[in-house]
């Protein structure tokens, strides 16, 4: 392949063009906004390979009653590392990662507002997730010196004080996940000023791409909540390091272990939104494209994401309905959580009318989009009824959780990263794909959630709780059949990386629009795009956001 | 704004823009993110002086009686000179928006002086709380200790974190670096510091005056 084909992907000097190391340099030092997007994107499959190692920890564990696998102190410490790595290293990054490369290009911009930051903010990163995991290292090495924190990914205290987890990988653990959200705060930042202020000609804000919308809105909630899970963790650490001075949450010290709770949820309620938001933003560029139609309420669409991201914001005691707290409260939260499923409903809707009366083509994105307005659905709903306090008095911290939160992010977050991931890797590569395993991928990825997730369901509802080593044997059957459906499922991800190997082997070039259909800036730039993007300024050509017969008077102007 | 010398340290403007420079939109969202950062701590405060349970049996003590008449004085006149501080920055601004970057250089000269003389007394007020009062045994509620401490600590790295950002302000108007074409730059730094000040209030009246 010549230079020129090669955009951003081609070396930039001639010592890169024969030394590998130079050029591996020159992407490690790069402020190009996609070679970053590019390495967000690598760092955090590496870390959600580490997450699914230890989710297969769990479920072989899991698989039948009894000691099986793991030792119950080190099984103590999986759920919330493989929590830990799933959230904050994996999904979120990996967002990020995508972001980087699109939001510049969508809006018309040569890079992000703030380049060095942009990677100072990646850089953050791999030394954090060293922090956060290196007792897990220790743990698999046989060194018991640091072991891995085992009070879950919520650290509530009394159990994360010094008085019961002592152990500095507790301390590491804590560390990493301040630098990891300083992180995020920073890109959130960047992420702002480039769409505040960086779009091109006629790129107003009613007619951006809802990828790019879905990031706005995001950066938002990061730069909202993430800041005050530091400040929980902050005074978290003072604690355990000196616990005779600072009490905050432990209640020996007069503290109160339910402030805790209320801050961790003030942050990772909203956490939940920042890891499907774009999410939603993904779907909304694929539904359209391979319906070959305009998104159905492009405006209700943004609004509807506005009002979640507000309504994030005061619902987060709804983890907290079994912690004592008062019923008027808890009346109140049930109320607003109940008040979201009328935005997401929203959403849902507008995708289903995008696809209505569409021409459709079912490629493997489009698949993965489809899977996921299925089965986000159901997570959804089970979300609902976890929002009801009565019901979830009787559900709190049992398999219906688990099965909730991972039909939520794996039926959903992960299902839309799998659709971004097809949809957008000729433009990020240059490379095509193959569609056959794509579809193979789809199809025993979707059976294999259902199989792995479904069950647990039941499990929740007939009291199996969470996080425990051990249960009664009259959930054998059922979780021998999670366990099984979640080895098929990871094994069904090889053909995922048995695809990127043949696209990288087999070297078809991409053109620059693959889809045919797909409407925003990225597809008028080649596959793989330029380095600084577009050679000269582009102008956007504004889109009709309208819906029915024309009538161009009732047509809303394009608003600032 | 002339921009010549931004557009050297950033991307430019798009055709579509808020119309003021990348630095004032990234210091604004990151003004947000602080200032959530504090709210957290300020809640904490907040819960539990105010909240049920916790150290209800030993009673949160009286902001006069621990600090004495003396003490809160001497914080009242340390609020003062943030305050005063925060003036000369705007002078500063002001001056620099006019071409006058001597008398910017002096002003801003001033705004660090009033920051390091924060500094000091509050470096003053710990050493006398922590060896006087808190290890004396004089204080039995521990919540109080650890939200006065976190929440004066937290705003003084701030406070410190600033005198660096404005001294660096200073060293550039000396070396030219900063002119009255990029005049913003002494804007954005204003942005900081006059928010370190604005908590700073807030933290005074919840822990000094309540």
């Amino acid at each position: 392949m010549s230079t020129t084909a090669k955009g951003y992907l081609a070396p930039l000097t001639k010592e890169a063009e024969t030394s590998t190391w130079v050029y591996l340099k020159e992407w490690f030092c790069s402020t190009d906004a996609k070679r970053i997007g590019v390495m967000y994107i690598i760092f955090s499959i590496i870390m959600g390979l580490v997450g699914l190692a230890e989710s297969l920890a769990i479920r072989i564990e899991l698989a039948a009653p009894g000691p099986t696998f793991v030792s119950d102190a080190t099984y103590m410490t999986l759920p919330g590392m493989h929590a830990t790595a799933m959230i904050f290293f994996f999904i979120i990054p990996l967002y990020t990662g995508f972001a980087n490369f699109l939001v510049p290009i969508q809006i018309g911009a040569p890079d992000m507002a703030f380049p060095k930051l942009n990677l100072c903010a990646f850089w953050i990163l791999p030394p954090a997730a060293l922090i956060t995991f290196s007792s897990v290292l220790f743990q698999v090495f046989g060194v018991d010196l640091v072991v891995p924190p085992d009070f879950g990914w919520t650290a509530y205290p009394p159990l994360s004080t010094a008085a019961y987890n002592s152990n500095i990988g507790a301390d590491l653990w804590i560390m990493g996940v301040i630098l990891v959200g300083t992180s995020s705060t920073m890109g959130a930042v960047n992420f702002l000023s480039t769409v505040f202020n960086m779009r091109c000609k006629n790129m107003t804000f009613f007619q951006l791409p809802l990828f790019t919308w879905a990031l706005v809105v995001t950066s938002f909630l990061i730069l909202a909540s993430t800041p005050v899970l530091s400040s929980a963790m902050l005074m978290l650490q003072l604690e355990r390091t000196m616990p005779e001075l600072f009490s905050f949450f432990s209640p020996q010290g007069g503290g109160d272990p339910i402030l805790y709770q209320h801050l961790f949820w003030f942050y990772s309620h909203p956490a939940v939104y920042i890891m499907i938001m774009p999410g939603f933003g993904i779907i909304s560029e694929i539904i359209p494209t391979f319906s070959r139609k305009p998104i159905f309420g492009y405006s209700v669409m943004v609004w509807s994401m506005i009002a979640i991201a507000v309504l994030g914001f005061v619902v987060w005691a709804h983890h907290m309905f079994t912690s004592g707290i008062a019923t008027e409260v808890r009346a109140g939260f049930m109320f607003l959580t109940m008040l979201i499923a009328v935005p997401t409903g929203i959403k849902i809707f507008s995708w289903l009318g995008t696809m209505w009366g569409g021409s459709l083509k079912f490629d493997t994105p489009m698949l993965f989009a489809t899977g996921f307005l299925i089965m986000f659905t159901i997570g959804g709903l089970s979300g609902v009824t976890l929002a009801s306090v009565p019901v979830d008095i009787e559900l709190h911290d049992t398999y219906y959780v688990v099965a909730h939160i991972h039909y939520v992010l794996v039926a959903g977050a992960l299902m839309t990263i799998f659709a971004g991931f097809y949809f957008w890797w000729p433009k990020i590569t240059g490379l095509m794909y193959d569609e056959r395993l794509g579809r193979i991928h789809f199809w025993l990825t979707t059976i294999f959630i259902n199989v792995t997730f479904f069950v647990q369901h039941y499990l929740g509802v007939k009291g199996m709780p969470r996080r425990y080593f051990d249960y009664d044997p009259s959930f054998a059957d059922l979780n021998l059949v999670s366990s099984l459906g979640s080895f098929a499922l990871a094994a069904a991800q090889l053909i995922l990386f048995a695809n990127i190997a043949l696209s990288l082997k087999r070297k078809v070039a991409a053109t620059a629009n693959p889809w045919k259909d797909a409407k925003t800036l990225e597809w008028a730039l080649s596959s793989p795009p330029p380095h600084h993007n577009f050679d000269e300024d582009p102008v956007w050509e504004p889109v009709e956001r309208g819906h029915g017969p024309a009538s161009h008077d009732a047509h809303p102007q394009p608003a600032e | 704004m002339a921009s010549t010398a931004l557009e050297e340290l950033h991307p430019p403007l798009g055709e579509e823009s808020l119309g003021v420079v990348h630095g004032k939109l990234g210091m604004w969202t990151f003004l947000v993110m602080d200032a959530m950062t504090f709210a957290g701590f300020l809640a904490g405060y907040a819960r539990l002086r105010w909240g049920v349970g916790g150290g209800a049996d030993i009673p949160w003590p009286y902001p006069y009686d621990t600090f004495g008449q003396v003490g809160i004085q001497l914080t009242a006149f340390n609020t003062f000179i943030l305050v005063c501080s925060s003036v000369s920055m705007v002078h500063s601004l002001a001056a620099a928006l006019k071409g006058n970057m001597k008398t910017a250089q002096n002003w801003m000269l001033a705004t660090i002086i009033g920051g390091l003389f924060f500094l000091g007394i509050q470096g003053f007020e710990w050493t006398h709380l922590i060896k006087d009062i808190f290890f004396n045994g004089d204080i039995k509620n521990v919540n109080f200790a650890a939200t006065f401490f976190c929440l004066t600590g937290f705003h003084g790295c701030h406070v410190a974190v600033g005198v660096i950002y404005n001294l660096i302000m200073f060293l550039g108007m000396r070396s030219g670096k900063i002119h009255q074409g990029n005049a913003s730059l002494v804007e954005i730094a204003g942005l900081y510091w006059h928010f370190v000040d604005l908590v700073w209030i807030l933290v005074f009246t919840f822990v000094y005056l309540i």
